[in-house]
Parts: C-alpha cells; structure tokens; sequence
C-alpha cells in the first residue's frame, strides 16, 4: 500500500471518528456510531499495517500483540458490572496515559530520524510534552480508578501549600524543559526525560488525590479528555494526522464533557481542579454560620412507602451514587414494572452528576432495563415536582439539599439541585443521617412532608417490592 | 416543681372537660402510653374521654391513673392538659406552681389570666404558638382543630342542605351539583374546600391575601378575586383589615355570590377583633331557599348578620348554621388530633426524657407560648427576631444562573471576554506562525480543525449518553495504536544506531495496552448501548 493510499485511509478513519461521536448524540444513532468508530478504527490499523511504514517482519509482533491486549480487553469489557464502569473507564485511561508514554521514549531514542534546527527543537518540544501529558494521565487515572472502586478513600488529601508544590513542580519541568532540549545526545537528554516523567507522575498523583470524592464526575471526563490531548501530542511527535485529529476530537469532547459537569455542579473548573471540595472535615468551620436545619426527620417503614406508593398517580424515582452501591437497579425496575400495571405514572430524575461519573445513572437503569423515555434529565423534570404524588430518593444527598438553593453560605450554595421537596411527599432512602460528599448537612430531611426510610438501599426497596405486590 | 433539688417525676393530670358541650379530652389512651415513656405519671378523671369515645379501661390500659374526682385530679397534678379554658372553679381546684397546659385566649379573658397568676402557676396557652416558627408546626393545635372544623363545617352544611353535593345524570333526571363559596381560606377554608370539592360540589374560594390563590386552585376549588388591588397579609399567616374601597368592591362580589351558591361556608377572623360581617341580611335574602350557610366565625360574633351563636336557625328560607363547637362535634377526631400537639410539646418541654418539664423561655417556641410564668404574666411574648422572610428572592437569582446545559443556550460571552479571547489567540497564532516550521504548520491546522468539529459535534450529546460517549472516545484515543505501529518494525531499521530492540519492546507494550483499550473500550460501549432501549 503506498503512502497515498494510506493517507487516504486516514482520512476516511478520522470521518468516520467524527461520524462516531455524532451518532453519540442520540440513542436512536448510538449504536451505528460506536459501529462507525470500530470501523474507522480497524481501516486505521489495517492501514497501518499494510502501509509504507511497517515491514513485513512487524506483522507477527503486531498480530502478538493486538491478539493478547485484545482479549484482555474483550474479557474485562464481559465481566464489568456496569456499577464499576467508572473504575474501567479510568483504568482504560491510565492505560492510553502509559501508551502515550511509551510511545514518546520511543521515539526519542530513535536515532533513525534526523532533524536540524527548529524542526528539532518542535519534535523534542512535543516529545517532551506527550510523554509529560501521557505520565500526568497514566498516574492520575490510577488514582482516580483506586478512589472509584473505594481502594483510596474518597477524602482529599491536602498537602499543606498544595498550590506552591504544583507551582514549584511546574517550574522544575520547565526547567528540564530546557535542559532536554540543550542536551546534545540521547543519553544526555535522557536524564531530564526521566527526571520530568517522574515529576508528572507525581503531579497527576497529588492533582487527583486533591480532589473529593463528589468532584469525581469531572475528574473522569477530565482525564479522558487527556488521553486525548496525550494522543494529540504523540501524532505531531509522529507526523500523524490522524493521530491528531483523533487526539483532538477526543481531548475537546472531554473538555466539554468537564465543562459540563462543573455547570451541573454551579462550580468553576480551576477550583475543582485545585480541589479541596467534597471533605468530610474541611466545611465543618462553615457549618456552623448555616442555618442549622430546624425539626426532626421523621421515619418510615417499607410497608408504609409501599402504601405511599401504591396511593400516588405520580411518582419520581430519583437515583443517587447509593443505588449504584447497592446493585438495586434490577429492584427499581421491578418497583417500576409494578407500578406502572397499577397506572401510576413514574419517571426518574437524573442529576447531571449523579453517581460517580457523567450518564453514571443512565447507564445502570438502562441495564435494569428502565425505558429511556421515562428517564428524565433535571432540567426537564424539575418543574414536574409539584405535581408529584411521591418522589423517591434512592441513595442520593447533595443533588436534593434545599440549602443549595436559599442558604447562600453552603458550600454548594448554587449548584442546581432536584427539588423533590415540592413534591407532596418525599421519601429518602439512606444508610444513616450521615451527610454527603459534600459534607453538608441536608434540610430536605427535616420538612415536613419529608420521610427517611433508613437501611440499604437494596434490602429495602426488596422490601417495598414485596409489599406492593401483596 | 423545676426548682426541687432532685428531679422527681411530674404528674400530667387529664381532668373532664367542664365546659357544656365539650366532648372533647386532652389527652386519648395512645399519647397517654407516649408521656409514660417520656418518664411522667399520668392520671385521668373518670369518664374524660367518654364523650370522645375513649373509655376509662382504654386509659387504665395504656398505664394512666383514673380518678374520680376532679378535685382529688388538680390536687394530684404537677402538669395539667386541658382543651378549654378553665373556669373559676377550676382555677380554684388548682395547687400552687402548677403547669397548665391549655387553650387560654390571653386577649379575651384578661380575669383568667390575673387568677391564674395569682395561683403562681405556669401557663402555656397553645393558641399563643408562633405559628410561623416551622420548627412549632407540630404543636400547632390552631391548625389541627381548624382543619376538623373546616370538615365539620361542610358536614354541617350537607346536613341542612335538601340536595346531593355532586352532579348526577340519573334514570330520574339531572341534578345539578351544589354550588359552594367559601370564605376566607385558612386552614379551615382550605379544608372545607377539599372536603366540599371531594363530595362533587363546585367550590369558589375567596381571601383578601392572594397568595393562597394556588393553594385553593390546589384543592380543587376556584378562587374568586376582588376587583380591587390591595394586599392583605398581615403576618404571621392571619389576614388584616382592608381599606373601606377595597371593602367595598367585596361587598359587591359577595352579593354576587350569594345569588348563585346554595352553601356559603364562612372563616374569616381577624385576631383580636369580631369577626368581619361579610355576610349582610340582604344577601341571605338574595340566597336561594333551601341555601344554608355555615359561619365558622360565631363565636367572635360571626361572618353573617344573622348568625345566632352556638345554634342553627332559618332566616329568610336559608338555614344559617352557627355552631361554636365545630371541632367538639368530631370529638374523637380532634382529641386525638389534639393531644398529638400537646405530646410534641411535652416533648420540646422534656427534653432529657426524664419525667420532668423544663420551660426553656429561652427556645422562641416555648417562650411565645408561655403566657404566664411562676405567677408573672408574660404575655405577649415579644416579636420573634427571626423574620420569616420568604425564601424565593433568594433563590432566584440562582436558579436563572443554570444555562439549558447541552444544548448552547446560555448566554453569549461578554464582547469584553471575547476581545481578551482574541487577542490571546491572535498574539499565539502570530508567534507559532512566526517561528514554526511549515510542516508544523500544516499539523497545526489540523489540529485547531479538529478541536473545534469535537466540540460542535460532542456539545448535542444528550447527558443520557455520556458515560457510552466516554467509553467511545476513550476507544477511539487508542488510536495511539498507530504511534507504537510504525515504530515496531519501520523498513529504515538500523539506520543511524536506531535500537531496534529497545524500540521494539517499548511499542510492543504500548501496543499491547493500548489494544486492550481499543477493544475493551469498544466492546463495553456495545454493551451500554445494547442496553438503552425505548
């Protein structure tokens, strides 16, 4: 395949890329688009393979090593639960931050590309930068995967002057910045390489430890948008346009995704980033300034939701991080089903950052088989709470607090929230009184026409299941 | 008994209702049960609660002392529940400190509340709740006794009334449903307005404070607005007095409504003064015989002209129902309503558990009702502090901020931003432009393009899909793939002292781990997506 070839089938792949995200858009074109992504990424490949740049010797390495790497993937994409899809996607992503990384060193020891000049300097310049975007990515997204799957605790860790040390850590990479791009051989050049990947290691390791456990969401999409921008930066290391391309659909789609997540959370992106949000122990001092919630939360029985339920012409179910934890989507469902024969007309009310990644919510009702079109985003659904017979918090606590919306001294004062107090009556399932990521106590517990049904999720809404079909 | 050394358990006595016609009792066997548990004694004179239906054994069972004498009751009790206020004789019954836990209307009986003092008792009169103190909603007995009577109420009037409430199409002929008003809607109005609207009739409300229009709408009435601008709140929850135009131009409403409704339920007060005559003698002539109207308000002298307190009489051919003792007509109903309030108080009171009441003038709740103190009178309690300022000027501004995320409805950047933008921009471009080499150049282009068809392509997605749409691009970011390919085996291997073993086992790993993303990350997607169906 000649060179031309090639590049025409690059260009094919990165249409077909960019048809793959459109047809994201949509559940109806959803499938066709991840179709068109498998495509253009096989014709990449084949292309690849069978172009100017690979020799014929390659081919049982490369045949080695998509069939080892693809059946682990095909494996882990079989045995995931959907709950843990926030764990995998941010392990895929340390992988790419890895690959990235590899990719760079690579191409730095080889000597078989001869550069003068400014051509010089912009390849090192993006050597430099892939390898440190891949190495903030890879370390980052471990981190991020142990605080998913609960193997680092949720808290933030905050160094003292975390600013001055990622300041500090800037600083030093600029520097060796400078010293790998004076250094005159490959092994002199080395020494700084290393020296900044390790800093970026330890970068993306503090920058995501920093960040509490209820900013997840925007870590996720984050990421992802570096693995992208690490993609981005390996093509121009490499010459490649579609690396680049593709590198920069992916990076500004997460970017956008990031964005989107922060509106959700009324919160700019710089101070998720710096983070510190989201601590058990740091709000505390504000606390006490907020109007302490008047009343007592008044508990309930799963028999007597079930009555709730059963009495209501309207329900809205509204899932949190809590149902995730519990696997009670199948159950939820089967509430569901059942009221639904009984003519009730039930919806559910998704948050934007509802569980621990964007869609986190989506994704677990439509594997309990929830119909789409009952699944409801905020701002379609928030105005239907009046009218509401019963509305169901399932394991959910900073996206219904009131006081995000009247009590300008919270600490999420402005985040939009589901105002499921307007319903007629609420019924919040939890654990304990305990409060959430946020570590914000909820006013939402003490109204009047709010009941606690304490106990997991699970368990109880079983519970509520018997009841009702007795 | 708060000053003894060692803190006994007080005794809550329950005496019989004196009052003719009451039928309520403070206290029914189930919260009887509740303040044993509080750590009190509770004793109750025999036959209390038969009136309400509540038998002396159902007391005995739920661990109360029954006696049978009132006097031997009030000599015994440390804390004493009672519904109505007491009369001379009561007061006298009454020891020295006791804690009277009652109805006491403070403005109205000015005698009773010199006697109590005199007696150095401690008086919390319910009807000097703070009502706006959401903290004191579940004590507030106002709004338990009212809604009964509001039931009652249209109880009352369905009694007097010769006709079916709800329309029916029958084999015998049409008949057309009741046409009811209601005047003012509290929390009495508001509950004869579901009450009434639940038998079938067709409700109008009216009240001088239009923001209790949606709750009327709520219950299924409709409200019926005076031709005339004036707001009549007058804190706390109650209505004020309104100018004489404004008066006017509800006179002539309520003329108008007259003609045309068959039951006029009226629950207009205004506290501390009679009640407002709404109702004049011309417009009951107006009303159609057969009408009735119910006048919640008799006993400060009624919302009707005609209405003879404490008894239903025909004026004119409308039978005008002026019953004082609506809530004592549901005894058993309104007692239990009732002592509910009374417990959550005990409960505030007491909050140790420990048997013995502490009045905390302290706390807004139990300072506003405590009228009398160790023998001081201390009503009124003075204006809380804590406005109760409506909350949604505060949320406004807040909720306008959230953009129609998604969708790229949210407001244009400020020109000043946009410039800022630009110039950044244009000063980057001119460096890279100045400096880069045209091969970079070319790539550079590229990229730009390519960030912006993401972002024009990824801003639609719905938020349904972003968890797929993660998992798709983070497929597609394997496409790095490509960098580890031509590095494994190029056809120019070995020019220049490349290492071609290091390299090789460098891009095989990234192959490997990026092979794993490309089809685990593809497959999963699939997966997802299998899943999300209509």
């Amino acid at each position: 395949m000649s060179q031309s070839l090639a590049t025409v089938a690059y260009l094919g792949a990165a249409i077909l890329f960019i048809l793959s995200l459109g047809g994201l858009s949509n559940p109806e074109t959803s499938r066709r688009g991840n179709l068109f992504g498998m495509v253009g990424m096989a014709l990449a490949v084949l292309a690849t393979v069978f172009g100017p740049r690979v020799s014929p010797a390659g081919v049982a390495w490369i045949v080695g090593a998509l069939v080892i790497g693809g059946g682990i993937g095909l494996y882990a994409a079989k045995v995931v639960k959907m709950t843990q899809m926030p764990e995998l996607v941010a392990l895929m992503h340390s992988l790419v931050g890895l690959a990235a990384c590899l990719v760079g060193f690579a191409s730095y020891v080889d000597t078989s590309i001869q550069l003068q000049g400014a051509e010089k300097i912009i390849h090192e310049v993006e050597i430099y930068v892939g390898i440190l975007i891949g190495a903030i990515t890879f370390s980052g997204s471990l981190i991020a995967f142990g605080k998913l799957n609960g193997k680092i605790g949720g808290k933030p860790l905050l160094l003292p002057g975390r600013h001055w040390l990622n300041l500090a850590a800037l600083l030093i990479v600029i520097w060796f910045g400078r010293e790998f791009l004076r250094a005159e051989t490959v092994e002199q050049g080395m020494v700084p390489l290393m020296v900044m990947t390790v800093i970026a290691l330890l970068f993306g390791i503090h920058m995501v430890m920093a960040i509490g456990g209820a900013d997840m969401p925007v870590v996720v999409s984050m990421l992802n948008s570096y693995s992208g921008w690490a993609a981005a930066a390996t093509g121009f290391m490499l010459s490649n346009d579609l690396l680049i391309v593709t590198g920069a659909l992916v990076g500004s789609s997460g970017a956008i995704l990031s964005y989107i997540m922060c509106n959700a959370m009324n919160r700019n992106f710089i101070s998720v980033i710096a983070g510190g949000f989201g601590s058990g122990a740091g709000t505390p001092a504000k606390k006490g300034e907020a109007a302490e919630p008047q009343g007592e939360a008044v508990p309930v029985s799963s028999a007597e939701t079930a009555e709730l339920l059963r009495d209501a012409k309207s329900v809205i179910i509204v899932p949190g991080y809590g149902m995730a934890v519990a696997q009670a989507q199948h159950t939820v469902y089967e509430i569901t089903k059942t009221l639904r024969e009984k003519g009730v007309n039930v919806r559910f009310a998704i948050h934007p950052v509802a569980g621990r990644m964007p869609g986190h919510m989506n994704v677990l009702l439509a594997e309990a088989k929830v119909p789409y079109d009952i699944v409801m985003e905020m701002d379609e659904i928030n105005e239907d709470f009046p009218d509401a017979d019963v509305a169901m918090v399932i394991g959910a606590n900073d996206i219904v607090n009131p006081s995000a919306l009247d009590d300008p001294t919270s600490p999420i004062a402005g985040m939009p929230v589901l105002e499921v107090w307007k319903a007629k009556t609420s019924i919040v399932m939890k654990r304990s009184m305990a409060s959430g990521y946020a570590g914000v106590d909820n006013p939402l517990f003490y109204k009047d026409n709010n009941r606690m049904l304490f106990g997991d999720a699970k368990k109880m809404l079983d519970e509520v299941l018997t009841a009702l079909k007795s | 008994m708060q000053t003894s050394p060692v803190p006994q358990p007080q005794r809550i006595g329950v005496p019989r209702e004196t009052f003719p016609g009451e039928k309520r009792v403070a206290t029914v066997p189930d919260v009887v049960e509740k303040l044993i548990k509080l750590g009190f004694a509770v004793t109750v004179e025999s036959g209390a609660g038969d009136a309400a239906n509540f038998s002396d054994d159902a007391y005995r069972a739920a661990g109360a002392q029954i006696v049978g004498d009132a006097a031997a009751l009030w000599a015994a009790s440390d804390i004493v529940f009672k519904v109505r206020p007491p009369s001379s004789d009561e007061v006298a019954r009454m020891r020295e400190g006791t804690t009277l836990i009652d109805f006491i209307w403070p403005a109205q009986n000015p005698e009773l509340m010199q006697q109590l003092a005199a007696k150095k008792a401690t008086v919390l009169a319910i009807d000097c709740l703070p009502r706006t103190l959401s903290r004191a909603q579940k004590m507030d007995a106002l709004t338990s006794t009212a809604g009964v009577s509001g039931y009652r109420a249209v109880i009352e009037a369905a009694n007097a009334f010769g006709r079916f409430f709800n329309g029916q199409i029958t084999a015998a002929g049409k008949v057309p449903p009741a046409k009811v008003f209601i005047a003012g809607a509290g929390v009495a109005g508001l509950a004869a307005i579901g009450t009434a609207a639940n038998l079938g009739a067709i409700v109008r409300a009216n009240d001088t404070r239009a923001e209790v229009a949606d709750q009327v709408k709520s219950l299924g009435g409709e409200f019926v607005k005076v031709d005339y601008e004036e707001e009549g709140s007058g804190g706390g929850g109650y209505a004020k007095v309104m100018s004489e135009g404004f008066q006017a131009a509800q006179r002539k409403m309520y003329a108008e409504q007259a003609k045309d409704a068959d039951i006029i339920i009226t629950t207009a007060l205004i506290p501390g003064k009679p009640a407002p005559k709404l109702i004049t003698a011309e417009m009951v002539q107006s009303m159609k015989p057969g009408s009735v109207i119910v006048d919640m308000a008799a006993e400060q002298g009624g919302n009707c002209e005609l209405t003879v307190p404490g008894e239903a009489v025909v004026r004119h051919g409308v039978t005008i129902v002026g019953y004082t003792d609506l809530a004592s007509r549901l005894a058993k109903q309104s007692s239990t309503l009732y002592s509910t309030n009374l417990l959550r108080l005990t409960e505030e009171l007491c909050k140790a558990k420990d048997g013995v009441a502490l009045v905390n003038m302290e706390d807004d709740a139990i300072r506003g009702l405590t009228v009398v103190k160790d023998g001081a009178i201390t009503w009124p309690a003075p204006p809380l502090k804590q406005a109760p300022a409506p909350a949604p000027k505060v949320a406004a501004p807040v909720v306008e901020k959230k953009s129609g995320h998604g969708h790229g409805t949210g407001a244009p950047m400020s020109a000043k931003t946009l410039t800022i933008v630009f110039a950044v921009l244009a000063v980057l471009f001119w460096a890279i432009g100045a400096y880069a080499p045209v091969a970079f150049l070319g790539h550079f282009t590229v990229f730009v393009l390519a960030c912006f068809i993401g972002y024009m392509v990824v801003w639609n997605v719905t938020p349904a899909l972003h968890t797929p749409l993660m998992s798709v691009t983070n497929a597609i970011s394997s496409i790095i793939a490509i960098g580890a390919l031509v590095q494994i085996a190029p056809p120019d291997a070995g020019v220049n002292g490349r290492p071609d073993g290091l390299i090789l086992w460098l891009a095989f790993a990234a192959l490997v781990l990026t092979a794993v993303n490309m089809f685990g990350g593809f497959a999963v997607t699939r997966r997802m997506l299998a899943m999300f169906r209509k």
